[in-house]
């Protein structure tokens, strides 16, 4: 048993301060174990999202010295001993009170995403055949459990605020396990051209490492959606016939 | 006073896990306007954690599979006290529940051929659980949520209801306060439909997270609705042991599902020491046979480590009581031994169970690829709940419906792994769909503003008396304690007689406990107002489960650790008495019809 110090992001819509605190350290403590002890010992109102304390449930996302992390499954021994550990909101997102962000933008975003539209099915019970192979790809995507660390870390969102014109890499996650689903329909290409913002992505990779849930956000999902809005509005040869032939449709 | 927001709705739902969100999608469906409350952000909700898999009957994987079997093994698995109608309808309507999330999108494993894959569970006698890895939850609860925000549905997240309000016998509305921004609502609504979840808070090593105060229970019992089965709380047998600080999380049974065995101190595999007789024919003679079934081999039983939940948690319980438990406190549950088994074992066990493969890394610096996991029970589920009609969902008080774990009946004393995320959808959408019926054949019903103005005052107090009231957190944790330690896994009658002694004790702390700051995101003050609900469902199960003279299901007693013939003929019944006083009745099970009586004993054989 030792005793830790934590600088903790205290305040009100923006406005606020680190505060420091010291509580006691036990074997295998993770960051959200500590802020629980502060809140009951000594900041009953401390301010702090969390539920399955489990990693599977993306609520306690926060920065911690300075890295988008969740707090429920970062132990305290990873963390340097010799200067205070500093525990923040993520900044990417309005500021509510002391660790919570102002998450609703994502929620936002989601519903303006073309929904799930399936093809006709093909077995008699009213599913659909699918290999396993076709699905393992969409399924890794399937894994987000929504913490927007991703969202948190993209310099689009965090740097240039792009907000209204760009919908980040948690949302490029979701359109291409959609877009890569087997039985799925619809068609979110022009959306992701014309009003996503997929092109300010400059591949940084940033939000791939921040991903507690290790997909391969860039690699899989970011990278082959680009190619795919490359193959329908740039390919040259597409075009030259799309001019000769005035088939400019899309 | 402070001001209010008036809202409107026909039907309003209370929570938003996998129950929640059918509810709110099937009542929809039928045009009229639904509100969703939850008191976290969307598709946080516990449903997110169940990791092992969905049961329905579809016969993917074995044909000799039907809605029959798992009906009896529904009953079999709740010791037959379960509302013999909601295992009938669950049994039959939970594989159109599943074929209906993937035509919403959901990702189900697939099999060889290409359909939906399903996975051998505790208490199921065939591969019967839907299942995505050992995320199955997660899918289900994105599926719903991202089928849902395109219904129309007004989703309401951080919002926590304080209480239900009637108009007569009937709801009304439901007074809530806004987490994020402290202000108080009042939703006008002709049926509400609870999915609150359980109450897992009651108790100090739990898997559940901070939301599971048992609010449905206790503002449905408020309301005058009747809570059954109370004295049947689930101890998971597998939960984390070790660091301290992760005590209580979940290890899914989809371990054993996939080979995985329990081991004492002493390598030995101890759950082949005692089967108990109504399942000896169903149970692997030798460890050999218990691999051969989880292969796949259909000629082969399944192993004892896949015996109903409260059996191998009574196991594990008795090998640490009686010195052969793993370095702190708990067995070992061991999957690298497939490796002797198998070739590629490492990824096939990160490829089956990834998240357990994380969790152990990250929490636990252990690899499970490579060596033994230590685990022990950990309060996981709830079988009571409110008493609701088997067909419509709905209470003894009109326009109030439940679902889920909120719900008692269709688990029964003990429910299997598996039929939880079943139940969730197949008497969600039972629950929203006749929710809406009941709201459109009803005229909108009066609100008593009086009610609402001394509710507000109510839940005002603790930050009326700040910092000079008990802090919150300390009751909450004595409370944990005392359940822990009184009404835990292993009860007798002294015990149990002494918790209800504290738990008196503990409301008259909570009656002052008080918190500093402000209204807006104070989690200290919603501590203080969950604690009324978590002492009124505490005092629920520690009464029923004192009056239960015999051992059956999720509750065992020390002093009668037989089951009684008589224990098997009723339902054991709390509601409010007259006076406000806590009322408890023993009420005789309804008959099962002939034609599922002979059902269960063409199972037996």
């Amino acid at each position: 048993m030792s005793k830790m110090s934590f600088k903790v992001w205290r305040g009100d819509k923006g406005q606020g301060e680190f505060k420091e605190y010291t509580t006691e350290i036990t074997e295998g403590m993770v960051v959200l174990d500590a802020m629980h002890q502060i809140q009951a010992e000594n900041a009953h109102d401390l301010a702090l999202r969390w539920n399955c304390k489990a990693g599977k449930c993306g609520s306690c996302s926060a920065e911690i010295n300075g890295m988008p992390k969740l707090m429920c499954m970062t132990q305290i021994k990873s963390l340097p001993t010799d200067k205070p550990v500093t525990v923040e909101p993520m900044r990417a997102f309005p500021h509510m009170r002391d660790l919570v962000s102002d998450v609703s933008w994502n929620f936002e975003v989601k519903k303006k995403i073309k929904g799930f539209s399936p093809k006709k099915a093909d077995r008699p019970d009213g599913t659909w055949t699918m290999a396993q192979s076709d699905i393992d790809r969409p399924q890794e995507f399937r894994k987000c459990i929504e913490c927007f660390l991703c969202q948190d870390v993209c310099h689009v969102l965090r740097d240039h605020h792009k907000h209204d014109e760009f919908i980040g890499p948690r949302f490029f996650v979701y359109t291409a396990a959609l877009e890569m689903n087997p039985i799925d329909e619809a068609d979110r290409l022009a959306d992701l051209k014309n009003k996503d913002g997929l092109g300010y992505c400059n591949i940084t990779k940033c939000c791939t490492k921040v991903c507690p849930e290790h997909i391969t956000i860039t690699d899989n999902a970011i990278i082959p959606l680009k190619e795919r809005v490359v193959d329908e509005y740039y390919d040259p040869l597409k075009m030259v016939a799309n001019f000769l032939f005035k088939r400019n449709k899309k | 006073m402070p001001e209010i927001v008036n809202l409107e709705h026909d039907v309003l739902v209370i929570g938003a896990g996998g129950a929640g969100l059918r509810a709110a999608i099937a009542a929809a469906a039928q045009g009229v306007k639904v509100g969703l409350i939850t008191k976290s952000l969307l598709g946080k909700a516990h449903t997110v954690m169940a990791e092992g898999g969905m049961a329905a009957a579809m016969a993917n994987v074995d044909d000799r599979d039907s809605w029959k079997v798992h009906f009896a093994d529904t009953m079999r698995g709740g010791q037959y006290l379960n509302n013999w109608r909601m295992a009938e309808l669950h049994a039959k309507e939970s594989p159109d529940r599943v074929r209906e999330l993937e035509a919403w999108g959901a990702l189900f494993d697939r099999t060889k051929d290409g359909g939906i894959l399903q996975r051998n569970f505790g208490g199921h006698r065939y591969p019967r659980l839907a299942h995505v890895g050992d995320r199955t939850g997660l899918e289900m609860i994105r599926t719903l949520q991202d089928h849902g925000i395109h219904q129309g549905i007004d989703v309401y997240m951080e919002h926590t209801v304080i209480s239900l309000l009637k108009d007569g016998d009937r709801v009304s509305g439901a007074l809530c306060y806004d987490r994020q921004k402290g202000e108080f609502k009042l939703f006008h609504t002709k049926a509400i439909v609870m999915a609150t979840g359980g109450i897992g808070r009651a108790f100090k090593i739990t898997s559940n997270s901070w939301e599971y105060t048992g609010d449905g229970q206790a503002l449905a019992y408020n309301a005058g609705a009747e809570l059954m089965d109370m004295e049947f709380v689930q101890f998971h047998p597998t939960g984390m042991v070790w660091p301290p600080s992760v005590k209580g999380i979940l290890v899914t049974e989809g371990v054993r599902g996939e080979g995985g065995v329990l081991r004492n101190k002493d390598g030995k595999r101890f759950m082949f020491d005692d089967i108990p007789d109504n399942y000896k024919n169903q149970t692997a003679d030798t460890p050999e046979e218990g691999w051969r079934y989880v292969t796949g081999d259909k000629s082969a039983r399944r192993p004892p480590e896949l015996l109903t939940r409260d059996h191998v948690a009574r196991c594990i319980q008795r090998e640490v009581r009686e010195g052969r438990g793993s370095p702190h406190g708990g067995v070992f549950l061991d999957i690298a031994w497939i490796k002797e088994k198998i070739a590629n074992a490492s990824e096939h066990i990160k490829k089956k169970l990834p998240s357990m493969y994380h969790q152990f890394i990250q929490l636990a610096d252990i690899d499970i690829t490579k060596v033994p996991m230590e685990v022990g029970p950990t309060t996981h589920y709830i079988m009571g709940g409110v008493r609701v009609d088997g067909d419509t969902q709905m209470t003894n008080v009109p326009g109030l419906f439940a679902a889920g774990e909120v719900a008692a009946g269709l688990h029964g004393a003990n429910r299997l792994g598996g039929n939880s995320l079943s139940d969730l959808v197949v008497f969600g959408k039972r629950a929203g769909d006749y929710a809406a019926e009941y709201a459109k054949k009803n005229s909108v019903p009066k609100i008593d503003q009086a009610e609402v103005q001394n509710g507000i005052k109510q839940a005002l107090l603790p930050l009326d008396r700040g910092t000079s009231g008990e802090s919150p957190y300390a009751i909450q944790a004595k409370l944990q304690d005392t359940m822990q330690d009184l009404v835990g896994i292993v009860r007798q009658e002294a015990e149990m007689a002494k918790a209800l002694v504290e738990v008196a004790e503990l409301r008259k702390r909570a009656a002052n406990a008080g918190v500093g700051g402000q209204r807006d995101y104070n989690p200290g003050w919603h501590t203080s107002i969950d604690l009324a609900n978590l002492l009124t469902v505490s005092e629920a199960i520690a009464k029923s489960a004192l009056d239960r003279k015999e051992s059956r299901g999720g509750h065992f007693r020390d002093d009668y650790p037989e089951k009684s013939a008589e224990g098997g003929t009723y339902n054991s019944i709390i509601k409010k008495g007259p006076n406000g006083q806590m009322v408890l009745e023993r009420r005789p099970l309804t008959p099962l019809p002939e034609e599922l009586k002979q059902i269960i004993e063409d199972q037996k054989k």
